[in-house]
């Protein structure tokens, strides 16, 4: 027997054998939490607007590549700045399967998935012997070279024109409306989360982390370091070419100005914003910087009433509102969003009597 | 013999951190390896441990030459060890440390962990049991899920110690594992050690500079000076060596 009273804050952990101990241990309060949260997306299409449902679908796509680089940078420890291109590859692959093969839309996005692991793989080989700044470079060049091969290798790619993608479909359901997107998006987010959380509490995942912390240790422990950063690669490029097959099928056009190393950029942002090395910090993070530039331009509006030449200076704070935030973020809450809602959550543990 | 270095020596560039060691380890003994700093007792552990090649010489490991063998093999054949400045895994927490110390006798994969379903869990309940036993034995229970972080220096010293055990190891390599701690640690650790060695039989070489705990609690000590091996034999016998004592106290003047 757990817990009685739903209503009052757990005070400790009460398992009787390993197996339940080492469960997650959601307290019937929180149980109560994630089913709402969960009930609430899964109703989200029918009282929101288009508009915010389109909005979700991008912040949910933001969610899944997020994941994969905090799997690389905030779980391994290697810096990746080819984030955009890996989007690129995983896009790309599924467009070709698609538009050009005329292969169903359920065999592209695990295709693209696999292609980018592989291609992710390939790039993650210099990480065996360079850390840190030297590592991040070498990822650079992946982020140029891919970009090279996106524009040239036009028989596979149209190069600079771009791509123009069918609609999607799964099993003869056509999923051309945002709101169909929607629920191919959260399922896809849903799984993917759920994974990473089982992943970081079993062997593999431990290995990652004790790579981070400390890869001399780890290789002395028995943990093949070479063949742990290639698989790290590997799984993060694969979360990426997942979330780059569903954003190119669902912007429907794709070309090689999506795939650059502002959106890598913007990436890194999400998984410091959020929490190096917290599944949950990926999603808050992913979350806060899809809807950054949108509560922007909504406030901009709002204020425009009353200041009618706010429109553009706000629009021309936007680059900066972003570099802002991150430096922020870095000084005052390096481990991120996710950090400061566990802070608010042990506060609350206490509260009234936090002493 | 169970641990067999013959002839080791290891340069870098023009240093010789070792020329020439040769030592022999029995099963089931506790073998230290004292002398002044930089002597090259460290170096010697990473040798043996695979974090630096000799560039001469042998290793021979139960019957296997492991002088080229790769880092990360040697634990699969029972080499574990322990760092002179604590390595942990500082993020995780106690458990999850120990339970990396069960990498190599996992089976588990990416796939298979990320699902946690049936055989994963299974495999992650069994070998917690096996950490558990570890814990009870180190009497760390009440940290188990504290992050190694947060913890005192002599608790830390202890879960790394609990990691090495964690890989049932027949070679337990320690570097100075009471090295910062007062008295009463020293104490718990000479205990810890002279139970990991009696009960599971396991072979201990460790590097100390407390002359009272290597005096009393091992079987054999070998002294080196400037990367020779200088003196080896019982505690009683190094005591009165004419050579360590002048590489501990300089030569008499007269």
């Amino acid at each position: 027997m757990r817990l009685r009273n739903p209503f009052v804050m757990e005070s400790g952990v009460f398992t009787t054998n390993y197996r339940d101990d080492m469960a997650f241990h959601f307290p019937v309060l929180a149980k109560i939490r994630v089913a709402v949260i969960l009930l609430l997306l899964f109703l989200l299409p029918f009282f929101a607007s288009t508009y915010f449902v389109s909005i979700a679908n991008l912040a949910g796509i933001a969610v899944i590549g997020a994941l994969g680089l905090n799997i690389l940078t905030g779980f391994t420890g290697q810096i990746s700045i080819g984030q955009g291109a890996f989007l690129g590859v995983g896009a790309y692959t599924a467009g070709f399967i698609t538009a050009k093969l005329g292969l169903p839309f359920w065999l592209a996005l695990p295709a693209a998935g696999f292609v980018t692991a592989l291609v992710g793989a390939v790039f993650g080989v210099p990480s065996l012997r360079l850390k840190g700044l030297y590592l991040a470079i070498a990822t650079l060049a992946a982020q140029v070279i891919i970009e090279f091969v996106i524009v040239h290798w036009e028989t596979v790619t149209n190069g600079v024109h771009g791509m123009f993608l069918p609609a999607p479909g799964i099993f003869g359901y056509a999923l051309d409306s945002d709101v169909s997107y929607y629920y191919l998006v959260l399922t896809a987010c849903i799984i993917m989360t759920v994974f990473c959380f089982n992943l970081f509490r079993s062997r593999v995942g431990r290995a990652f982390i004790a790579i981070r912390d400390r890869d001399l240790a780890a290789e002395v422990m028995g943990i093949d370091l070479f063949r742990y950063k290639i698989y790290a690669f590997a799984l993060s490029s694969f979360y990426v070419g997942i979330a780059g097959a569903l954003w190119g099928h669902y912007l429907r056009i794709i070309s090689p100005e999506h795939f650059t190393i502002g959106v890598s950029i913007q990436y890194l942002a999400m998984v410091i914003i959020g929490g190096l090395g917290s599944v949950m910090g990926s999603i808050y993070g992913a979350v806060f910087i899809t809807l950054l530039p949108i509560v922007l331009r909504e406030l901009s509006g709002l204020l425009a009433n009353y200041l009618p030449n706010i429109e553009a200076v706000i629009l021309g704070l936007k680059e900066a509102v972003f570099g802002i935030t991150i430096i922020v973020f870095l000084i005052y809450e390096p481990e991120g969003l996710a950090k400061i809602w566990q802070n608010i959550k042990d506060y609350f543990k206490l509260w009234p009597f936090s002493y | 013999m169970q641990l067999d270095l013959d002839r080791v020596s290891l340069h870098f560039g023009g240093v010789t951190a070792l020329s020439e060691v040769s030592i022999q380890v029995k099963k089931g003994e506790i073998f230290a390896i004292i002398g002044p700093n930089g002597a090259g007792k460290t170096s010697l552990l990473n040798c043996i441990s695979g974090l630096y090649r000799p560039s001469s010489g042998r290793i021979v490991f139960e019957g296997k030459d492991i002088t080229h063998m790769s880092t990360h093999q040697r634990p699969l054949l029972g080499i574990a060890r322990s760092f002179q400045n604590i390595e942990l895994f500082s993020h995780m927490t106690v458990l999850e440390n120990l339970m990396l110390g069960r990498h190599i006798k996992m089976k588990s994969g990416i796939v298979s962990g990320g699902l946690y379903w049936g055989k994963a869990q299974r495999e992650e309940v069994m070998h917690r049991e096996v950490v558990e036993d570890i814990i009870d034995f180190l009497e760390i229970e009440n940290i188990r899920r504290k992050k190694v972080g947060t913890l005192a220096y002599g608790l830390q010293k202890r879960v790394e110690l609990g990691r090495a055990l964690a890989l049932e190891p027949s070679l337990l390599l320690l570097d100075e594992p009471m090295a910062g701690m007062n008295s009463e640690e020293k104490e718990d650790m000479a205990r810890f050690i002279l139970d990991i060695a009696e009960e599971k039989g396991t072979t201990i070489i460790l590097i100390e500079h407390d002359m009272g705990v290597v005096m009393d609690i091992s079987d054999r000590v070998a002294v080196l000076d400037f990367g020779r091996k200088i003196a080896e034999g019982s505690p009683e016998e190094i005591q009165c060596n004419p050579k360590v004592i002048e590489a501990y106290l300089g030569e008499q003047v007269s």
